[in-house]
């Protein structure tokens, strides 16, 4: 049944554009939000289809499918922002044809079982949103676009180089024929060095601290649905899903390899709340915060137990709710204000209620406050480390966690807080398209961290 | 691993290092944007002849092959999009010089 | 095994070309008989196939976009040349030392690669890997396919330029 996963937004694409393009441009939009819909029931509730005729080699564990529901919703809120800021009918239907394919990437992502398919389709979406991207033609975009390119392509040949050198000793491509041949293999030096730019790859297209020159300058020049979506889940698919995955199911923890995750992932975690806190553009300021919050997956992921990727995941979860919540808020006050400087804004609260009160909400959970989604993923991983004895780098995301609070603040303070300009006195709350999928967004964090004492036994980890 | 293949493997990797190195140089010094996209096409290239080396020394040819088929086809698409990116970046600033579109800064 | 050292030298020297010369359109040009090499490579390494494709893709399609692409912008990048020549030739001046160097040192130190290597593959065919083990990669080039059309109706289409 997981190959519906690929094929159907595969072939919705081929359906929209069959002749019929008068009537297709009217209901692209309403058959995008109900595909999300299916796919957030079918990971729910999953159905048997058989497929008679094609075997592909897919499989879902928790993991994935944790991941595709993120997915889901996340495109679910891409496509109403959509509908709402992009008024020609034209350019909503390529948009969605572009959204469609990006589905089919990233679910192709989560759901292989091969290496190479892996490469595949994390190829296919890097390159639907280097169109997503400069889908303006604005200067910024397409110098964001160039250089994601670059850096990409830089990616996809240490990723292949990776795959080639170890499949000197495998032979073949699948997950499980890898891990037994590393199984089997002395460790040489080779192998070492295909493994280690492997996962440099992944750091690049995930944007880790070390490697995340594109990243900032891709979310803030994108148009505003499209940063939603990137931010969201497209780099939390590409790299550290990617990740996850590679290291959970292909090479295993290693003494070494775990360092390394953990040394990136503080670093990024650090850095990048440092770097938040100097931004006076709403964008860029949440792109910085990004690198910061992936920063706490990667060391999640970089316990090794059970526990810390169970709180990686939910942090990914986590993190593509709340993050796609403050970049609509974002896109909301762009909309209104025309600008992204905070400086020029002061008092929106009053003016942007709706706004105002799904942006604290979000902050609140990034920055992991009781009782909501982010504080119980956040506490799981600092309880991870600390069990497994890593303390060093539990206190520095505790430490970490403070500076998330400050830039948070911060920008509570300079955007919706205090007294209102005067030539900001008469702005309306952004539209409905704007506000709606906030306040879905502001449920599922609420819903979620007051549901998870009670759901935790429910997932089976 | 036999002493032939061994030497056969260690001389294309030699040579592939060397292609990749000029790619990345190429990459990194030139300010040209299309001159950064030839580099890059170089750079895929000796990752393309190193698919194609391990197959022959583990007699995976065929697998190999199809790997190779489907990459070609991903690089000529990337390579197809860049280029739409790099004519979008010149209707804006009248050139190809990567000086000239520094506005965002990493 | 002599005569593939001739094709690797001849190789790295085209790239070299291709990197140092001045003119945008020769590194395009010489671009592509690069990838022919490869492409003769690729045959001596017995993967036939896929050197067809590197040949009518590679060397073929992609020149052809380079080319064009070029001609395209050609006006306004003749009155970069002369300003870039100089810049360049200091930059690339010792490109070929490092790369020869390069080579050289990796060539002594000769990387002592101790591997089990996999058992020989069963199915000897290409097209019966793509088409019959692996579905899920000839999907995914449908897939990216459509993504290059949709980019090129995006990117290209002047029409709605602000």
């Amino acid at each position: 049944m997981y190959s519906w996963f690929i094929l159907f937004p595969l072939l919705s694409v081929i359906i929209l554009n069959l002749p019929f393009r008068g009537m297709m441009n009217k209901i692209a939009i309403w058959y995008a939000l109900a595909l999300s819909i299916a796919q957030v029931y079918l990971v729910l509730f999953p159905v048997n289809i058989v497929m008679p005729f094609l075997q592909l080699n897919l499989n879902a564990d928790i993991i994935s499918r944790a991941v595709l529901l993120c997915i889901a919703i996340v495109l679910f809120v891409t496509i109403l922002s959509a509908k709402y800021l992009i008024k020609k009918e034209d350019k909503l239907f390529n948009f969605v044809n572009l959204l469609f394919i990006c589905l089919a990437g990233m679910n192709g992502v989560t759901l292989v079982t091969d290496i190479f398919s892996l490469y595949v389709f994390i190829e296919i979406t890097a390159v639907a949103s280097y169109t997503l991207i400069s889908f303006y033609k604005d200067k910024d975009a397409f110098e964001a676009a160039f250089k994601y390119i670059m850096l990409s392509a830089m990616a996809s040949a240490m990723m292949l180089a990776g795959i080639a050198l170890i499949m000197l000793i495998s032979g073949d491509t699948g997950f499980f024929a890898i891990r037994e041949a590393l199984k089997v293999s002395p460790h040489s030096s080779l192998i070492v060095f295909a493994i280690a730019i492997f996962i440099c790859a992944l750091f690049i297209k995930g944007g880790l601290m070390p490697f995340h020159g594109w990243l900032p300058d891709a979310y803030s020049a994108a148009p505003a649905p499209v940063s939603v979506l990137l931010a969201g889940v497209v780099t939390k698919t590409l790299g550290i899903y990617g990740l996850i995955r590679i290291m959970v199911s292909v090479i295993g923890f290693d003494g070494p390899l775990k360092q390394a995750l953990l040394f990136i992932g503080a670093l990024s975690i650090v850095v990048g709340a440092l770097a938040a806190l100097g931004q006076s553009d709403f964008k860029r300021m949440l792109a910085y915060s990004s690198i910061s919050q992936v920063g706490y997956i990667i060391i999640g992921l970089g316990t090794g137990t059970a526990l810390g990727i169970f709180g990686a995941v939910f942090h990914l979860f986590n993190h593509a709710i709340f993050k796609s919540s403050l970049f609509l808020n974002s896109a909301a006050v762009e909309s209104r204000l025309g600008t992204r400087d905070m400086d020029k804004m002061n008092g929106l609260a009053s003016k942007m209620p709706v706004t105002g009160i799904t942006s604290v909400i979000s902050c609140l959970s990034a920055a992991g406050l009781p009782p909501l989604a982010g504080f119980w993923s956040k506490l799981i991983i600092i309880v991870a480390l600390w069990v497994s004895g890593y303390r060093v780098y539990a206190v520095v995301a505790i430490m970490a966690s403070v500076i998330t609070l400050a830039y948070f603040l911060s920008l509570q303070r300079r955007v919706f807080f205090g007294r209102i300009k005067e030539d900001s006195m008469n702005i309306k709350e952004a539209g409905i398209g704007l506000t709606l999928p906030a306040v879905i967004l502001t449920a599922i964090i609420i819903g979620v961290g007051i549901a998870f004492p009670f759901l935790r036994d429910a997932i089976k980890f | 691993m036999s002493a032939e293949s061994l030497q056969l493997f260690c001389t294309f990797g030699i040579f592939i290092f060397m292609l990749a190195a000029i790619g990345v140089y190429c990459m990194l010094a030139t300010y040209n944007l299309i001159r950064a996209l030839i580099g890059v096409e170089l750079l895929l290239k000796a990752v393309t002849l190193l698919i194609v080396a391990v197959g022959y020394i583990t007699k995976h040819n065929a697998l190999t092959q199809a790997m190779v088929i489907t990459f070609i086809v991903i690089e000529v698409v990337v390579m197809t999009v860049a280029i739409g990116v790099v004519l979008g970046i010149r209707s804006h600033t009248n050139s190809l010089d990567a000086r000239d579109i520094r506005n965002l800064k990493g | 095994m002599n005569l593939n050292i001739f094709i690797l030298i001849a190789m790295i020297a085209l790239a070299l070309w291709t990197v140092m010369t001045r003119s945008l359109l020769r590194a395009a040009i010489m671009l592509a008989f690069t990838s022919a090499i490869i492409s003769i490579l690729m045959f001596r390494l017995n993967s036939p196939i896929a050197a067809v494709f590197e040949l009518s893709v590679c060397t073929g399609l992609v020149s052809v976009l380079f080319i064009s692409t070029i001609g395209l912008t050609h006006p306004s990048v003749k009155e970069e040349t002369f300003e870039h020549m100089v810049d360049r030739l200091r930059k690339f001046k010792f490109l070929p030392f490092i790369i020869i160097g390069m080579g050289m040192a990796l060539g002594l130190v000769a990387v002592k690669i101790n591997l089990q290597l996999p058992l020989a593959e069963i199915e000897t065919d290409a097209r019966t890997v793509m088409w019959n083990l692996r579905p899920l990669d000839i999907i995914g080039q449908v897939i990216i396919l459509l993504s290059g059309v949709f980019g090129v109706i995006i990117l290209f289409k002047e029409s709605d330029k602000k």
